[in-house]
């Protein structure tokens, strides 16, 4: 990657090359924060922490982008800076499980099978859509593979450190590696009927999934027995199998695009008959039906990852229910809420709150769906999801408590570090006008088709310039 | 079914009721059933007396303790001393707030059933010229849309048609009804005008420059053609209405025949743009047609660009959908939440549009963000009440809670724009209706599934 980076840097950068150059390395790659102060203490918030309750007039002291000290009454060391944020609300930053911002690809839509790739190698610092983001409280986002194939490529949990320009600086450290898989009308639609191909038909998804485990399965046993001496030869190099022997080995977690109760069934029996215990559904929507096999899957359980009140857009999606995020949560299921569609994030604390409609689930409950569960699906609830000491010092901050209506985003830390501000932000917080483009120009938003570019029942491949997507036909 | 092994065995809990206990929890569960089959049973009217009740009369006035009574489909009385009629059934809400039925602005609402398959969508004719297609004709009364839609207290909607440049009548339609006829609110009837959009579309538009000139001034010729025809069309029909004899009918041409109420300043017409650039174009051309007066806009998203415009040319807005990313990537980040209050404060009347098929109900938390966004709750309010009532032309009818008004309300437990409040009653037309819908009884009937893991 780094030599990828390299090499495109300064096609990259266009206009801003030679501002960059003349700036230190580190400024360099941050071109909004790149002198941010990475010490705080936050004062007199009403702090909601999610795993360990409410602490009226509440301080967070953080130090090094890290949460040091969570209490009251407590004194800024040297240095430090404050903010008072008296009548205001601090919740942890939020979680996206599902998002499709920040990168320049999605569907690699050629294979049934496409586990070689990665959106990690597209990932579009520049994008506007990491800053709107922001300013909707979100710190976390899993930017994920499209749903074309029944098994796509690998997805990218990145942090919204909105500024940099070094893509790599976006990606979460630590984070587990994960991959898509997708089961349904998407791929039935694009192989069966848009291309004659399987799968056409859910049996056919389960059978492409098969296969392609068993391949791995073989391809490790190879290796296996090279390493034993019992084989002369590795196998044959496959990035593709190596991802997949990852996923056996339970090194990457599987993170499945389904709706239909019975394909929920059907994967979890799939990846039972292979040994993987990890999975996350997303969008699930009809998960409530089977909620009692989900929360029974595996070790833990299998996550969902749902759409708030999304609905009827799709056949698969008509026998759906907005309380679906409440009766999971009932049923022991760690579920979680996303928006998947860039730009559509920016109120996933209203998403939440809607469960109190649909469900009345109690307020530490709702946050939990865009906090401390989304972390667990994504394997990184020990650094992120809720206030506590150790973790990292992502935050939203509120002006009325985010479950209300009318709250609004005040501040959002990223490691500590500002990168939204509602009061000192100016206006237009591009990164970088694009040269060539004609400037300001209204954005493809009003064609109610532009948008579900991962969702909408396939039926052909359209360009456009998130590259190939996936379109309803008109 | 559960109380039966309860009652039998000598609980705790049986003999601590006593007798009584145990026949008020038969009597529950004789309840039951009914309670089950209500689920499909229509809504009723009155007379009905809702007593002891916050009431929002208008957004700006409330009655602190007062009742309502509903007779036929109206509201008979309203105010803190109105006594209940003896014939009426009494619903005590105490604690809770009435409010006016709320009005969507603009929705595909009953024009579509499943997004992505073509058989359901009746809102997109084939061409460019189809404004004589009526959105009315295909409203489907019997939507899954409608009950998971009226239970947020949205009470009517305008269900528009889309495709093309003249794409049709929308209409306004009340949401209880088993035809469109029964539904169609007002008999309002707006004539829509999709303006064509001049300039480069978005990012992914990659026509050359002078493509892009060619076509915005083709489509803009293509408008004033078809308006040409049909104000001579107009012309024509108005020659012959005064001399049948002398004069020979025009040639039926039900595209221009559709247009002749709105070129005689009989129909409003309702232009939809969203460009700065195109509102601005479609304000000129509506002046230079002679049908300014007539306009209603919708969507102007960009309309806080050239508010003062919009203000000057007296044309009320249908603002939205507002929860979307400002329209430009330089836009600050919340402008599309501010746009409903930057027009209110230019001095336009702003009504709120959901513009959503299956989600119209999420029309009660837009009007939150506008509220909170510059707006205010009051005029928030007024944007899905009255104002729309008023840019309709029904605001005798609907939009506050006042005697002889339609009873087109319900009852909250707080405040409707807040997710955690409950619609606890609805009143359409003076129906009391069911709130439970497909959504609820997947509820009921999954969160504590039976069997649940092992049968």
């Amino acid at each position: 990657m780094t030599s990828v980076f390299s090499s495109r840097l300064p096609v990259a950068l266009g206009v801003v090359l030679v501002a960059t150059l003349l700036t230190t390395p580190a400024a360099a790659q941050d071109q909004l924060r790149g002198d941010a102060p990475n010490d705080w203490l936050i004062q007199d918030a009403t702090v909601l922490t999610v795993t360990n309750g409410t602490l009226e007039t509440g301080d967070i002291l953080v130090r090094d982008g890290q949460i040091a000290e969570v209490g009251q009454d407590l004194s800024a060391p040297s240095g430090v800076e404050v903010y008072d944020a008296s009548g205001e609300y601090v919740m942890p930053g939020i979680i996206e499980a599902h998002q499709h911002m920040g990168i320049s690809n999605v569907n690699e839509a050629t294979n049934q099978v496409t586990a070689e790739v990665g959106v990690g190698d597209v990932l579009d610092p520049y994008d506007i859509g990491i800053y709107r983001a922001l300013a909707g409280g979100v710190t976390t986002a899993h930017v994920m593979h499209g749903s074309a194939n029944p098994i796509g490529g690998r997805n990218e949990t990145i942090k919204l450190r909105y500024g940099v320009t070094n893509p790599d600086r976006l990606k979460m450290e630590d984070a587990p590696r994960t991959v898509k898989f997708a089961l349904g009308e998407n791929p039935t639609g694009l192989y069966g009927q848009g291309r004659d191909q399987v799968p056409r038909t859910r049996m056919g998804v389960e059978q492409v999934i098969r296969e392609a485990l068993t391949e791995a399965e073989r391809y490790m046993e190879k290796q296996q027995a090279y390493q034993t001496g019992d084989r002369a030869q590795p196998p044959e190099h496959s990035e593709r199998l190596e991802v997949l022997a990852g996923v056996l080995r339970g090194d990457i977690l599987v993170q499945a695009h389904a709706y239909r109760a019975d394909e929920l069934l059907m994967l979890m029996q799939v990846l039972e008959d292979f040994g993987v215990q990890d999975l996350v559904f997303h969008h699930v929507n009809e998960g409530f039906k089977v909620a009692p096999e989900l929360a029974a899957f595996g070790d833990d359980g299998a996550g969902a990852s749902v759409f708030s009140d999304w609905w009827s857009y799709k056949f698969e999606v008509y026998y759906s229910t907005a309380y679906n995020a409440a009766i999971l949560t009932e049923n022991g299921v760690n579920a979680s809420i996303n928006s998947d569609i860039p730009g559509e994030q920016r109120d996933l604390f209203l998403q939440a709150a809607k469960t109190q409609r649909y469900g009345d689930l109690s307020d530490t409950q709702a946050l939990s769906l865009i906090t401390i569960n989304p972390a667990k699906q994504l394997g990184i609830d020990d650094e992120v999801g809720s206030i506590e000491e150790g973790k990292a010092a992502d935050l939203a901050i509120f002006n009325e408590h985010p479950l209300s209506v009318y709250t609004k985003p005040q501040r959002t830390y990223v490691d500590g570090v500002v990168r939204f501000d509602h009061e000192q932000d100016p206006d237009d917080m591009r990164l970088r006008v694009d040269p060539e483009g004609t400037v300001d120009l209204a954005r493809d938003g009003w064609s109610r088709h532009a948008a579900h570019s991962c969702l909408k029942g396939v039926t052909h491949l359209r360009a456009t310039h998130q590259g190939v997507t996936l379109e309803n036909a008109e | 079914m559960m109380l039966i092994p309860m009652l039998s065995s000598d609980s705790v809990l049986s003999r601590a009721l006593g007798l009584w206990g145990l026949l008020l929890l038969f009597g529950a569960g004789l309840l039951l059933p009914h309670a089950t089959q209500a689920q499909n049973t229509p809504g009723a009217q009155g007379p009905y007396a809702l007593t002891n009740a916050q009431i929002l009369v208008t957004p700006s006035d409330t009655v602190a303790n007062g009742t309502v009574v509903i007779r036929d489909d109206s509201i008979a009385a309203v105010g803190p001393n109105v006594s209940v009629p003896s014939d009426a059934e009494t619903i005590d809400v105490a604690g809770q707030t009435i409010y006016p039925g709320f009005i969507d602005s603009g929705t595909h609402l009953g024009l579509q059933e499943v997004g992505s398959l073509s058989e359901t969508q009746d809102f997109n004719e084939i061409g460019d010229l189809t404004s004589h297609m009526n959105a009315l004709t295909a409203v489907n009364p019997n939507t899954v849309h409608v009950p998971t839609t009226r239970v947020h207290g949205i009470t009517a909607v305008i269900t528009e048609p889309e495709t093309g440049m003249l794409p049709g009548t929308a209409a306004l339609i009340g949401l209880h009804g088993y035809t469109p006829e029964q539904m169609h609110l007002g008999g309002v009837t707006l004539t829509k005008l999709d303006f064509p959009s001049i300039g480069r579309q978005g990012p992914s538009d990659d026509r050359a420059p002078e493509t892009i000139e060619k076509e915005s001034e083709e489509a803009l010729d293509k408008l004033n053609e078809v308006w040409d025809a049909a104000e001579r069309y107009a012309a024509i029909d108005s020659a012959v209405a005064v001399q049948p004899e002398a004069r020979r009918q025009p040639t039926h041409l039900p595209a221009m025949e559709s247009l002749v109420p709105v070129i005689r300043g009989e129909q409003p017409i309702l232009i939809s743009a969203n460009a700065a650039s195109d509102i601005s174009e479609a304000l000129d051309w509506a002046e230079e047609r002679g049908v300014l007066d007539q306009v209603i806009l919708g969507g102007a998203l960009e309309g806080w660009r050239v508010a003062d415009e919009i203000a000057a040319a007296g044309v009320p807005v249908l603002v939205g959908s507002i929860m979307q990313p400002p329209s430009r990537e330089s836009d600050r980040y919340d402008k599309a939440y501010r746009t409903p209050a930057l027009l209110h404060d230019a001095g336009v009347p702003v009504a709120l549009r959901s513009g959503k098929t299956e989600n119209v109900r999420n029309l009660v938390f837009h009007a939150g963000f506008a509220a909170s966004h510059g707006l205010g709750k009051t005029d928030a309010l007024r944007a899905i009440t009255t104002t729309p009532a008023r840019i309709f032309g029904v605001e005798d009818h609907v939009g506050t809670i006042e005697a002889g008004k339609r009873a087109n309300l319900f009852v909250a437990n707080g405040d409707p724009l807040q997710p955690d409040t409950d619609v606890q009653h609805l009143f359409i037309d003076g129906y009391k209706l069911p709130l439970d819908n497909r959504q609820t009884r997947l509820y009921d009937e999954f969160l504590n599934r039976n069997p649940g893991l092992e049968k």
